[in-house]
């Protein structure tokens, strides 16, 4: 039986994963950063998950503003990186899992989640900058990969009470997998950020450490957090967390907040990252 | 009115707003590819001819107006890709659209970022 051992909530920056690829994370500005995923990624070597599902957000790579599925499941054997205007990152293509994929789509949607199938879904900086994150720089990523795409560009994004209940259906689904599986949940993006207009730059680092915090023990209270709140608090990009809350509905009641790591700046971003572990 | 419409400085990209910068977005996807790219740098205003993009949205995209390019119904994950044609870094494009220095804007990120308190509604900012 398939079964979730635990969830990894992480801001997905593209700076992040620049400043891997150009060999720039012992520098001032980002070695703080850097050394405060050391222990992520040691859990990460010690835990060895078979299956990562990746709930994360395409930024005009993949989907345009001429097809916009709220949740996209991808169910390829390969997910190529996307050329995101710039050439796609020299990270290794991302081998899916299309078995419980496939798993998942049908009885996602036969539980009332629409999924959009994807068959060709190229990956951008949303799931590849999590795995540099948790992987490092390895040849090859040493799990499979599901990618479970939210829109949250064009308002609104689902709710996260919505989120929440994919990811409580995620788990009852993978659950039911029959084949012998470790499974890590990743929610990626945020955490408070606006990239956008007069008020570019807003961090509200209180914001970040109680979402932290409720992620534990107040998740279903988080799950009434209106976008307004996220967009004014938060900033306009900082609704992203709602992804979070997927990750965290898939963990059950009850976790334990096993690391914690939150630091400013990631470029324009508030970064932070939590793993989490049923009970 | 909608509930985000006192928020300052702060374009939220719904549906009115996506419907206004529709071309100017999709004009922004094709960026993704490398040819391209290569054409719209070779010839910046023939390329943008006959993609239904307004004149306004033209002038903003020659002149690399984050700004207008938002207001103009731009989402700044589409609008970027100019600013990564350029070499610019996101805190280019915040530094401009906010009206400071970039390293003015680099600073404030360093110290924390720009505050949420002051920066919550319209009367306030």
């Amino acid at each position: 039986m398939a079964r979730i051992i635990a969830g990894v909530g992480t801001s997905h920056v593209p700076a992040i994963g620049a400043a891997m690829d150009n060999g720039a994370t012992d520098s001032d500005y980002w070695a703080p950063l850097f050394e405060g995923y050391e222990p992520a990624r040691e859990w990460m070597r010690r835990t060895r998950p078979d299956v990562a599902i990746v709930i994360y957000n395409d930024h005009a790579s993949t989907f345009s503003l001429e097809m916009i599925p709220t949740f996209a499941i991808g169910v390829a054997d390969v997910f190529q990186p996307a050329d995101e205007g710039y050439g796609p990152r020299d990270v290794p293509a991302v081998h899916g899992h299309p078995e419980l994929a496939w798993h998942l789509a049908e009885n996602l949607i036969l539980n009332e989640f629409d999924m959009t199938i994807a068959n060709n879904l190229a990956v951008d900086h949303g799931l590849t900058v999590p795995l540099s994150i948790m992987f490092g720089q390895p040849d090859v990523w040493p799990c499979r990969v599901i990618p479970i795409c939210v829109n949250v560009i064009q308002y609104p994004p689902p709710t996260g009470k919505r989120c929440y209940d994919l990811g409580r259906a995620i788990a009852r689904i993978v659950a039911s997998f029959a084949e012998d599986l470790t499974v890590v949940v990743f929610g990626t993006g945020g955490m408070s950020h606006q990239l956008q207009g007069e008020r570019a730059g807003v961090i509200n680092q209180p914001f970040d450490l109680d979402f932290l915090d409720r992620l534990v023990s107040d998740p279903i209270g988080l799950t009434k957090r209106p976008h307004v709140d996220y967009i004014r608090e938060a900033g306009s990009e900082g609704i992203e967390l709602v992804m979070w809350l997927a990750m965290r509905g898939a963990l059950g009641d009850s976790v334990t907040e096993v690391y914690r790591h939150y630091h400013v700046p990631a470029s324009n971003t508030g970064a932070g990252l939590t793993i989490l572990e049923p009970g | 009115m909608k509930d985000y419409s006192d928020i300052p400085g702060t374009y939220v990209f719904d549906g009115e707003h996506s419907r206004k910068g529709y071309r100017l977005n999709m004009f922004c996807m094709s960026l993704n590819d490398a040819a391209n790219r290569e054409l719209f740098v070779r010839d910046e205003s023939a390329y943008l001819d006959g993609r239904g993009l307004t004149p306004a949205q033209i002038k903003a995209v020659l002149g690399r107006d984050y700004l207008e390019l938002l207001k103009l119904g731009g989402n700044i994950y589409y609008t970027f890709k100019l600013a990564m044609l350029d070499g610019k870094s996101m805190q280019y494009v915040g530094a401009q659209m906010s009206d400071m220095t970039e390293e003015a804007f680099r600073e404030m990120m360093l110290n924390g970022g720009r505050p949420i308190d002051g920066n919550r509604h319209k009367g306030e900012f």
